[in-house]
């Protein structure tokens, strides 16, 4: 055996470390580079070979938005005293699918990436956070066409007093993505172990539709037997539907005749508390995820 | 304080189960059968590496190497125990692994690049070193899917080999390419070596370990066998009764 040698200037700085990172969702941040060029690569892989290209995310919604608006507003009449209906449901239907889209491309992501979570090591939490930011780079086009939409139907920044409209919607998307990226984060790991929640997720999906007030306004709620009730309060502590609320208030309250009649038979009090509470609760449960996901995360590579 | 690798009474345990329904697992319980059955892949290991030696880790097929490997790496955590390591690794451990079908060969050089911790300015500065290595051609800005065999491994090599790294790991990852290529390889390696780098290989060629390594470890059925002169880690595997002039020998053809 040879002598061996110690170059000095090879001895890398630093201490002696497990490898791999241990850092979470710190670390994910802190990769910024590799995480642009993963969602780079999500959003090219999604729409390869694809004429139309990212046409498609919006082929879906538009059709959507037209089935609710024809059978809801139309045929059911839910419209019925409400002004802009089509807004309505069109602001609830941007939060509505930015956080499907997160919930079950972000339960997905790990098992999709089985090939490079198996061979190597880089932070796990990368692929439910570059689902969440894939689908927000959808949900951008969206926010323009909802804010153009508000104009054209004589939309008033000033006519609230309290707060700011796009205040309201960046306190909604803030909800959603935080909420998101950690459900997201949560059963991507569950899913790892047993596929039956990707098929969960998607159940769930359909359910949020109706659990948030989109194709029908809250004031139908609040007007049938439930109002006032524990119902109401479970309704309202969803997440979901406290960010809808949010993005209504601020893109389709003051396109009404009256915002301030509107603000009191349609929102719910204390909008802007509830909105702070959820968004801090949201951390709180992404706090969860987060180690529940720490705990599972060791056993990925032999369970892929 | 050069402690490069180190590796104390780590052990890893995996569970096979046998049933993954529900159907089967209600089935097989009536039946009073077995759910699931576990085994230590790797019981009780434990060695230092300093910087800048160069290990072989050899060992039958099952023996632990490969998940060794991994958790030397960082993809698999140790059940019991505790693997540190000190500054950047990259590895071949599958080649191309980090490869994506539908992207381009350049495409996937930055992002394997940046997934084994290099930044854009330092992928910048290697990139035309990784092409000229992985001699792909007119085809660096084809998808990577219609590449044969030998031009995906080529440029997943190339890509892991000019990381800069403190850690390099390779587990028969040689066995891929033709013989110029794995020429070329073996000089690369031995360059990473040179360079004073830590060199972990995995292999089962008597000769490339010959040739790499200053120090053998052996796996046996997950247990360290031995540690210590590559020629009696050779003769502790009884595999020095091979035809050292045969070629699979000399370049490290894994079978």
């Amino acid at each position: 055996m040879t002598t061996h040698v110690v170059d000095p200037d090879r001895v890398p700085d630093g201490p002696l470390t497990p490898p791999g990172g241990v850092g979470g969702l710190l670390d994910v941040f802190r990769r910024r580079y590799l995480l642009k060029l993963l969602v780079k690569k999500e959003l090219q892989a999604r729409y390869e070979g694809s004429f139309l290209g990212m046409l498609w995310s919006y082929v879906q919604p538009l059709v959507r938005f037209c089935m609710y608006y024809f059978v809801m507003g139309l045929v059911l009449n839910f419209s019925r005293g409400v002004e802009n209906f089509a807004m309505h449901i069109f602001a609830g239907m941007v939060f509505v699918h930015f956080f499907t889209e997160t919930f079950t491309s972000g339960t997905r992501s790990i098992v999709k990436n089985k090939a490079l979570v198996r061979k190597m090591a880089l932070p796990r939490e990368m692929f439910p956070v570059a689902a969440m930011l894939v689908s927000a780079y959808h949900t951008f086009p969206q926010l323009l066409i909802l804010t153009a939409g508000a104009v054209m139907s004589g939309w008033d920044p000033g006519a609230l007093e309290t707060a700011e409209p796009v205040l309201a919607g960046l306190l909604g998307f803030a909800i959603i993505a935080v909420f998101g990226t950690a459900l997201a984060l949560l059963f991507s790991a569950a899913n790892v172990f047993f596929r039956d929640f990707q098929n969960f997720v998607q159940t769930v999906g359909i359910f949020v539709t109706w659990s948030v007030p989109m194709i029908y306004p809250f004031s139908r709620l609040t007007k049938s037997p439930l109002g006032g009730t524990w119902v109401e309060t479970v309704y309202l502590a969803n997440p979901i539907a406290e960010a809808v609320l949010l993005l209504q208030y601020g893109f389709w309250v003051p396109t009404t005749t009256d915002p301030a009649v509107t603000l009191a038979t349609e929102m719910p009090d204390h909008l802007f508390t509830r909105g702070l509470i959820v968004l801090a609760v949201s951390f709180v449960v992404l706090g969860i995820s987060q180690w529940v996901f720490s705990r599972l995360e060791g056993k990925f590579a032999e369970r892929l | 304080m050069s402690d490069s690798i180190v590796v104390e009474n780590v052990s890893k345990r995996f569970t096979m189960r046998y049933h993954r329904t529900i159907k089967q697992i209600a089935i097989a319980s009536v039946r009073r059968q077995q759910l699931s059955d576990s085994f230590l892949a790797v019981d009780d290991v434990s060695f230092v590496v300093k910087q800048g030696e160069s290990i072989g880790l050899m060992g039958l097929n099952g023996s632990g190497k490969s998940t060794l490997l991994k958790l030397i790496s960082g993809v698999m955590r140790p059940d019991g125990g505790q693997v540190l390591t000190r500054g950047r690794i990259a590895g071949l451990i599958a080649t191309g692994a980090g490869f994506h079908a539908q992207l381009t060969g350049r495409d996937n050089v930055y992002l394997n690049a940046a997934i084994l911790g290099m930044s854009e300015v330092e992928t910048k500065a290697k990139f035309d070193q990784i092409i000229e290595f992985a001699d792909v051609g007119k085809f660096l800005d084809t998808p990577v899917g219609h590449y044969s065999s030998g031009m995906f491994a080529r440029l997943g090599f190339a890509v892991a080999a000019h990381v800069n790294s403190d850690i390099f790991l390779v587990d028969e990852a040689l066995a891929v390419g033709d013989r110029p290529f794995k020429k070329k390889c073996m000089e690369r390696m031995r360059e990473i070596k040179e360079e004073g780098r830590t060199l972990f290989y995995v292999s089962h060629s008597p000769g490339s370990v010959r040739k790499m390594c200053d120090r053998a470890i052996v796996l046996e059925k997950g247990s360290l066998g031995f540690d210590g002169p590559v020629d009696e880690g050779i003769r502790y595997l009884k595999y020095d009764s091979d035809d050292p002039n045969s070629e699979d020998d000399e370049l490290g053809t894994d079978i």
